[in-house]
């Protein structure tokens, strides 16, 4: 199709205005936050005061946020992948039904969720104040997600008809599902724990809620910073976060553009 | 039941405790406090009975209406340049648009500042050029830009594989049957691209309305649902409303998803 320059220019700067509009405030939190004084700009000077101050101030934050992400991701394999393995070996309407009542606090904004923990559990204070209700919240969040990775791996990898395999040769029903079942579902197991992680470092609506003044996530430092800080600090902390998320991100990507290359290969 | 179904049922009961103690038990507790307030039953409809919610409501409808229209428009826009031109450095290009994917509201918030703010960079531009400082981030506008900046990634995402699909075949024997190049878009282009719009606008509006983290950092000042029931249950301590306008807003979430991804699955169905 000969392409009219009119139409091709108007693409053209649209797509160039949404990259910049999503790339420019990025790049420009990362340079104020090496940067002297964002006033002046980056002729005032390059620095990493202001990095160390955000590690004086915030550094529990980043730890209590990768302790949550790791303690987060434990639950969701332990308690998503056999779920997973038994919600996609037998469906019906039983398993439909399932799936659909697990799969609600995705469609529920997380603000309502924090609240529905707290109105049942807040009164236990001892629980109220630790990790472990932030936790709760950032599992019942994810948990779709390593759900969905999981049982979109074993489906297509036909998991019942390896498992009879399995089961013709002498194996136990926990060794199939230890042997057979779990390697299977590695690329969904992985895809889904990238995801998990990502999702709960970055998580704020319930957790903004869920938290109390001594249990601070990184995102509820960084909207601390946003409120009451010079921007250099905010964008710094921001830098910090940024060093945090990206490499997950682009470890996503990375996991979705594999495994669609495999499911090509897989199809005729 | 065979020692098989066994094992599922019992892999199944962790997550099935979860969800019942975490879950359902506080969702039953949310309608139960929601009637519980002076109000009694009534409160179940303040959404549509208060006119400051009913204001509310509207706000955040007519917000979330326009971001998701808006983020479509951009992606579409964006998804068939990137289909139909190959050039260097289009692989950055994409990676440039849809890095920002798991970027946190309140991140988001604060690249607007950035972009928006007291000190921002298109203040900046606009007061150099005479124009005046344009600060917009505070505000509607602000938001709107906000939820824009959420779900285009996403939204481009679906999208870009979407095209990729599409039969390049049905829009050139269109055009060689005379259509111009406005109808193919309207009636080969957008229609082939139907059930990513449905499903991937439906998120977006969806994530609009309930988002909290962007407003929360722009201002607590914005008039949307999110904000209105954070400030019930926190500064005012009033429960019962604070649940009411939760379960509205999450009906309204939970059922735009559910009605469209009935919709794009029955549609994905008849086209396969």
């Amino acid at each position: 199709m000969g392409t009219n320059p009119l139409v091709f220019a108007f693409q053209l700067l649209v797509t160039l205005i949404a990259a910049a509009f999503l790339v420019v405030p990025a790049v420009t939190s990362i340079l104020a936050g090496v940067t002297v004084n964002y006033f002046q700009g980056v002729r005032s000077g390059l620095t990493l005061d202001w990095v160390a101050q955000v590690w004086g101030l915030y550094a529990p934050t980043i730890f209590r946020s990768i302790a949550l992400a790791l303690g987060t991701l434990a639950v969701t394999l332990l308690i998503g992948v056999p779920a997973a393995w038994a919600l996609v070996r037998k469906p019906g309407r039983l398993t439909r039904l399932v799936e659909e009542i697990v799969t609600l606090p995705v469609a529920i904004p997380g603000l309502a969720l924090a609240l529905a923990l707290i109105l049942a559990y807040g009164g236990i204070r001892a629980f109220r104040a630790s990790d472990a209700f932030i936790l709760v919240g950032h599992v019942l969040y994810t948990l779709p997600f390593m759900l969905r990775a999981v049982m979109a791996v074993l489906a297509a990898v036909d998991v019942r008809t390896l498992e009879e395999g399995a089961a013709s040769l002498g194996a136990s029903p926990w060794q199939r599902f230890i042997q057979v079942v779990v390697p299977a579902a590695r690329p969904g197991i992985l895809a889904g724990s990238l995801m998990v992680v990502t999702l709960s470092i970055g998580e704020f609506n319930l957790t903004w809620m869920l938290h109390t003044p001594l249990t601070p996530t990184l995102p509820v430092g960084l909207a601390d910073s946003y409120a009451s800080m010079r921007l250099e600090i905010a964008s710094a902390y921001t830098l910090v976060f940024f060093l945090m998320i990206v490499p997950l991100l682009l470890a996503i990507q990375f996991a979705g553009r594999d495994r669609r290359a495999t499911d090509r290969k897989a199809r005729p | 039941m065979n020692s098989a179904d066994r094992l599922a049922w019992i892999l199944l009961l962790p997550l099935g405790a979860f969800v019942l103690a975490f879950f359902l038990l506080p969702l039953v507790r949310v309608v139960a406090v929601a009637g519980e307030g002076p109000n009694g039953m009534a409160e179940y409809l303040v959404i549509l009975t208060n006119p400051r919610h009913v204001a509310t409501l509207l706000a955040t409808l007519t917000l979330s209406a326009g971001v998701t229209l808006a983020t479509l428009a951009i992606g579409v826009v964006v998804a068939l340049f990137l289909a139909r031109n190959r050039f260097p450095g289009r692989a950055l290009l994409v990676s440039m648009l849809t890095l920002p994917l798991a970027f946190p509201g309140v991140v988001v918030g604060f690249m607007i500042i950035l972009l928006a703010g007291r000190q921002g960079l298109i203040g900046g531009i606009t007061q150099s050029l005479g124009l005046g400082k344009l600060v917009f981030a505070y505000s509607m506008a602000g938001l709107f830009a906000g939820y824009v900046y959420f779900s285009l990634p996403r939204v481009l995402v679906t999208l870009m594989a979407a095209v990729e699909k599409l039969d390049p075949a049905l829009s050139e024997a269109a055009r060689s049957l005379g259509a111009g190049r406005f109808a193919v878009l309207r009636d080969v282009i957008l229609p082939g691209l139907a059930p990513a719009l449905t499903a991937t606008g439906a998120i977006a509006f969806a994530t609009a309305m309930g988002a909290f983290g962007t407003a929360f950092t722009l201002a607590t000042r914005i008039d949307v649902l999110a904000m209105t029931i954070y400030t019930e249950f926190t500064l005012a301590a009033n429960f019962s409303t604070a649940c009411a306008l939760s379960l509205a807003l999450g009906l309204i979430t939970w059922g735009v998803l559910a009605a469209t991804r009935n919709f794009a699955g029955s549609g994905v169905a008849a086209a396969g």
